[in-house]
């Protein structure tokens, strides 16, 4: 079983919600990101997304945006993402790690290499936003070889016609859109996190995470309740960016800061007892 | 370019929205179902009679199309002398410039805006560089009373003063986009960004052959009767086709528009002539198809300028509507076959051709199709004087005479 799968079941299996945490590798230097992503386990992070920065990021905020832009001044590159899980692989063997970002750096790097290095440096699933399941030929043959998962979005738009063929492209876990939107400019109410599992779960197994517009430990711990597990990302971008020196550098406080965060998060997502 | 060349060059793209390996539909799930319905919408469209006489309606008697094929008798006198004895192409102009609004942009709004109409959207958006689109959007919403929104970047708010005030007058609400290097490439992710938070009412009006199939497919149709046109008025100016067809390329809409009813003339040579800003050979310049290679941007694969771990770099130009490091995918295509030339004009050469275009023709030009003059005052005297150019005059250089004379150091 893969490291998402026994996961998610042995939560399951322990009656709680999964809290997924995205950030941007080398956000804001590769220092500090690999120090915060050190820390991730322990202050309750079930599964970790990593952003891969993109100077484009269609689906993205200006939070994410800047991050990006951050985490590219400092010399973020694909391969150094790739060396932080390599790194993060020799503490823990179990926490699950998620590649999240656009395609034009895999592209770049080259799938098929992208898809070795990446399940030898220890990745486990791959969020690939701007390849949707029409043009999943590009990506899914390297990704199942080496048994990477491809989890993919579900957003409020896509129709009921559209999402057998969506879900059945998904491995891993299902990422449900919970706006429609980009990322961390809407808060989602209690009536988008709800609609997303009604909706979902007639159609697949796979365990349901939602995401956009999560931002507080009551809405993660709501979304986890109604779904599988909760995904943060902008409030965490935003509690690192608001961390910096006026040069963007991080300061003394910047990985206890991130990571008191997701500590606050994973307590209220944790609180949540699920029927095992 | 060893591989087999296809039976036609207008067959292009195929069901997944590829011409060859390029373009498709690299957009996220949120947009995804969208993108169908805009596909579905076009292709019902395309054989919608009532639909095409209206838009064949509105370019008669809204746009003033057919534009004129201008014979550029003094240009020609003016690169004969400088030519060898019997050299110097006949050089004519498709003069898309007199459209209303200025530029070619129009052909492919009011198709647009038409089909917006009918899919039931009540709001559009648009992204510009030059503000030549937005211009043409913001007039067609008003024509059809619909709220426009056109996403700008901040640098080219700054260089396109007199369209962001037109826009204004129009009715249109001009928003400036301050992210990456602030022109065409920041405000079209914007305005995708923008679409997806607003897919239940919003039309994105594209005004490119770029972005997510049906774009590049659907503009290029609509564009295509700029070619279309031509190739009526050269059969009765000449008797025959055209020996070269020259067009500017950013995204590559005119460009396209142009050379998409020649496709398959192997008589007609064609070449789409680049931004090469400060020289190819610099970094500043928007050489994509020169300099680039493939990857994916804004929801389709084609030549990015982009570094070599994928980031997109800044592309540059004196003209703000070929300031943008992508092209549209058909032009990847039929550069990789081979069947169009891509060439490139550096900013110093589309400013020699614009002055010369005023004073032998009487013409201002925009600084796109300036590149495209910069590359016909090249290759004319080249050709032997029983052979013809058109050149695509796609835009009028009134919005650029500020830009202009900054360069040319007078004070307005």
């Amino acid at each position: 079983m893969s490291r998402i799968a026994t996961r998610f079941a042995a939560l399951k299996e322990q009656g709680r919600g999964a809290l997924v945490t995205f950030l941007e590798g080398y956000d804001p230097d590769p220092a500090t990101s690999m120090a915060i992503l050190h820390g991730l386990p322990g202050a309750g992070a079930d599964v970790i997304e990593i952003g891969v920065p993109f100077t484009d990021p269609m689906a993205d905020g200006p939070s994410i945006q800047k991050g990006g832009l951050r985490a590219l001044k400092s010399g973020a590159t694909l391969a150094g993402v790739l060396a932080m899980v390599r790194d993060f692989r020799k503490e823990d063997s179990a926490t699950p790690i998620v590649l999240m970002g656009y395609y034009n750096p895999v592209l770049s790097y080259g799938v098929d290499r992208f898809c070795t290095d990446a399940a030898a440096s220890g990745v486990d699933g791959l969020i690939i936003v701007d390849v949707p399941p029409e043009e999943a030929d590009e990506v899914e043959p390297q990704a199942k070889a080496n048994g990477l998962d491809l989890i993919r979005l579900v957003a409020p738009t896509t129709d009921d016609a559209r999402l057998p063929r969506v879900l059945a492209a998904t491995s891993g876990f299902v990422y449900y859109v919970s706006i429609t939107g980009i990322t961390g400019t809407r808060s989602a109410s209690t009536a988008d996190l709800a609609a997303a599992v009604p909706r979902l779960r007639p159609h697949t197994d796979l365990p349901i995470c939602i995401g956009f517009g999560i931002r507080t430990p009551e809405q993660a711990a709501e979304a986890a309740r109604l779904a599988d597990g909760a995904v943060v990302g902008t409030a965490l971008v935003d509690t690192l960016a608001a961390s910096l020196d006026e040069q963007g550098h991080a300061k003394p406080d910047t990985v206890r800061k991130v990571l008191d965060q997701v500590r606050a998060l994973a307590e209220a997502v944790h609180g949540v007892r699920k029927a095992a | 370019m060893n591989k087999p060349l296809p039976n036609s060059f207008r067959q292009g793209p195929d069901a997944r929205g590829r011409f060859g390996q390029f373009g498709g539909r690299f957009v996220a799930e949120t947009l995804m179902p969208l993108i169908l319905e805009v596909e579905q919408a076009y292709e019902a469209a395309k054989k919608d009679t009532a639909f095409q006489a209206e838009w064949r309606r509105l370019l008669t008697h809204y746009v003033g199309r057919p534009s004129p094929l201008w014979y550029a008798d003094r240009l020609t006198t003016h690169l004969r002398a400088k030519a060898a004895p019997g050299m110097g192409a006949k050089v004519y102009f498709k003069r898309d410039e007199l459209n209303h609004t200025g530029a070619h942009k129009i052909n492919a709004v009011l198709g647009q805006i038409l089909l917006a109409k009918k899919m039931g959207k009540t709001r559009i958006i648009a992204e510009t560089g030059a503000g030549q689109h937005g211009v043409a959007t913001a007039t067609a919403c008003a024509l059809f009373d619909l709220p426009c929104t056109v996403f700008m970047g901040a640098t080219d708010v700054e260089r396109q003063q007199p369209n962001v005030f037109r826009m204004k007058l129009l009715g249109a609400e001009v928003v400036p986009v301050t992210s990456g290097a602030a022109t065409l490439k920041d405000a079209m992710n914007e305005a995708l960004r923008h679409w997806v938070a607003h897919v239940h009412d919003t039309y994105y009006c594209i005004g490119t052959v770029a972005g997510p199939h049906p774009y590049p497919a659907m503009v290029r149709d609509f564009q295509s009767v700029i070619g279309e046109e031509t190739r009526e008025q050269m059969m009765a100016a000449e008797g025959r086709l055209p020996d070269a067809l020259v067009a500017a390329i950013g995204g590559g809409s005119n460009a396209m528009g142009l050379f998409y009813p020649f496709l398959d003339d192997e008589s007609v040579a064609m070449y789409g002539v680049e931004a090469a800003g400060k020289g190819v050979e610099t970094h500043e310049h928007a050489a994509s198809l020169t300099k680039g290679r493939p990857g994916v941007l804004h929801g389709n694969r084609t030549y990015l300028l982009q570094d070599e771990f994928g980031q997109i770099l800044e592309a540059h130009s004196i003209s703000a509507g070929l300031d943008y490091p992508g092209v549209g995918p058909e032009h990847s295509w039929l550069h990789e076959l081979g069947r169009v030339n891509y060439v490139h004009a550096t900013d110093d050469e589309a400013l020699s051709a614009f002055q010369l275009c005023s004073r032998l023709e009487g013409i201002i030009p925009a600084l796109e199709p300036a590149h495209a003059l910069a590359y016909v005052l090249h290759q004319a005297p080249a050709m032997p004087a029983d052979k013809i150019i058109v050149m695509n005059m796609c835009g009028r250089g009134d919005k650029d005479i500020f830009t202009v004379a900054r360069h040319l150091g007078v004070k307005l």
